[in-house]
């Protein structure tokens, strides 16, 4: 097996690209993508453990946090939609109207 | 040898395709490459001995997620949008988390680094028959998660379609 570390640069680099993604970009849909990309980072950190160890446990985690991505994505989307019905636009410093 | 290779591809893989999800000026792009970096992830689990979890990975994520995004790509008129700046003046602050990342991960390393390059992995037929074994864990230790997860789902399907309806 790869030396454990080398995972966890894998994930490491996996999430300083998805938060860099959230800082710069202006498009909300790619800042969702930005969030898949980093609990994709942590599923990664979480499967190598588990073979590690040598337990299945790291993987039911795994699964739970595809769940919840899952369900992220959905509601996230659906608030994409309702907002762009709204105002016409899909970029996050235009997204002001709890702004007062 | 041939299982370090591997990973290293899927590893190179999944790392030049989240650059480019995140500095690709046009949305679609972007999806097409997070799909290719969410495979180079699939392939790291099979390489990792999770064979369900690649199956997970390949038909949740790939399959149904990736199938919504560009749903709503496609919804969202994106034309007027391509031609605006796609990004805000925060590379200074990303520089900065992206640093302090960065050292927060290699302090770690450093103090553990002989636990971490040392230690023996336990053999590969200790996660086998995977798919059983998931199912054990999932319907015997870890029951009570599993249902709030259902929850979840069903709560989160009724969220979506009360945004996405016409008249609330």
């Amino acid at each position: 097996m790869v030396p454990i570390g080398h995972y966890i640069f894998l994930s490491v680099a996996l999430l300083a690209i998805g938060v860099v993604g959230i800082v710069t970009r202006r498009n909300v849909i790619i800042i969702l993508m930005s969030i898949e990309l980093i609990l994709n980072a942590v599923n990664i950190n979480l499967v190598a453990f588990s073979r590690l160890v040598g337990s299945v446990e790291g993987q039911i985690f795994a699964i739970f946090i595809i769940t919840d991505a899952a369900a992220e994505a959905a509601v996230g989307l659906g608030i994409i939609i309702a907002f762009f019905r709204n105002r016409e636009t899909v970029l996050a410093d235009e997204m002001d109207i709890l702004k007062w | 040898m041939f299982n370090e290779a591997i990973f290293y591809f899927f590893a190179a893989l999944a790392i030049v395709s989240a650059i480019l999800v995140v500095t690709r000026r046009n949305a679609v792009q972007s999806a097409i490459f997070l799909v290719t970096a969410l495979l180079a992830t699939a392939g790291i689990f099979l390489n990792l001995n999770a064979e369900f979890l690649f199956i997970v990975q390949v038909i949740l994520y790939a399959g149904g997620i990736m199938v919504l995004f560009v749903f709503v790509i496609m919804l969202v008129n994106l034309d007027v949008a391509l031609h605006q700046v796609q990004f805000n003046r925060q590379w200074f602050v990303a520089l900065i988390i992206s640093a302090v990342l960065a050292a927060q991960v290699a302090a770690a390393i450093m103090v553990s680094r002989q636990s971490l390059y040392t230690m023996p992995a336990a053999p590969a037929e200790a996660l086998e028959p995977n798919t059983e074994r998931v199912a054990f864990y999932l319907f015997h230790t870890y029951m009570l998660p599993f249902e709030i997860a259902s929850i979840l789902l069903l709560v989160s399907m009724v969220g979506a379609v009360v945004m996405a309806k016409k008249r609330v």
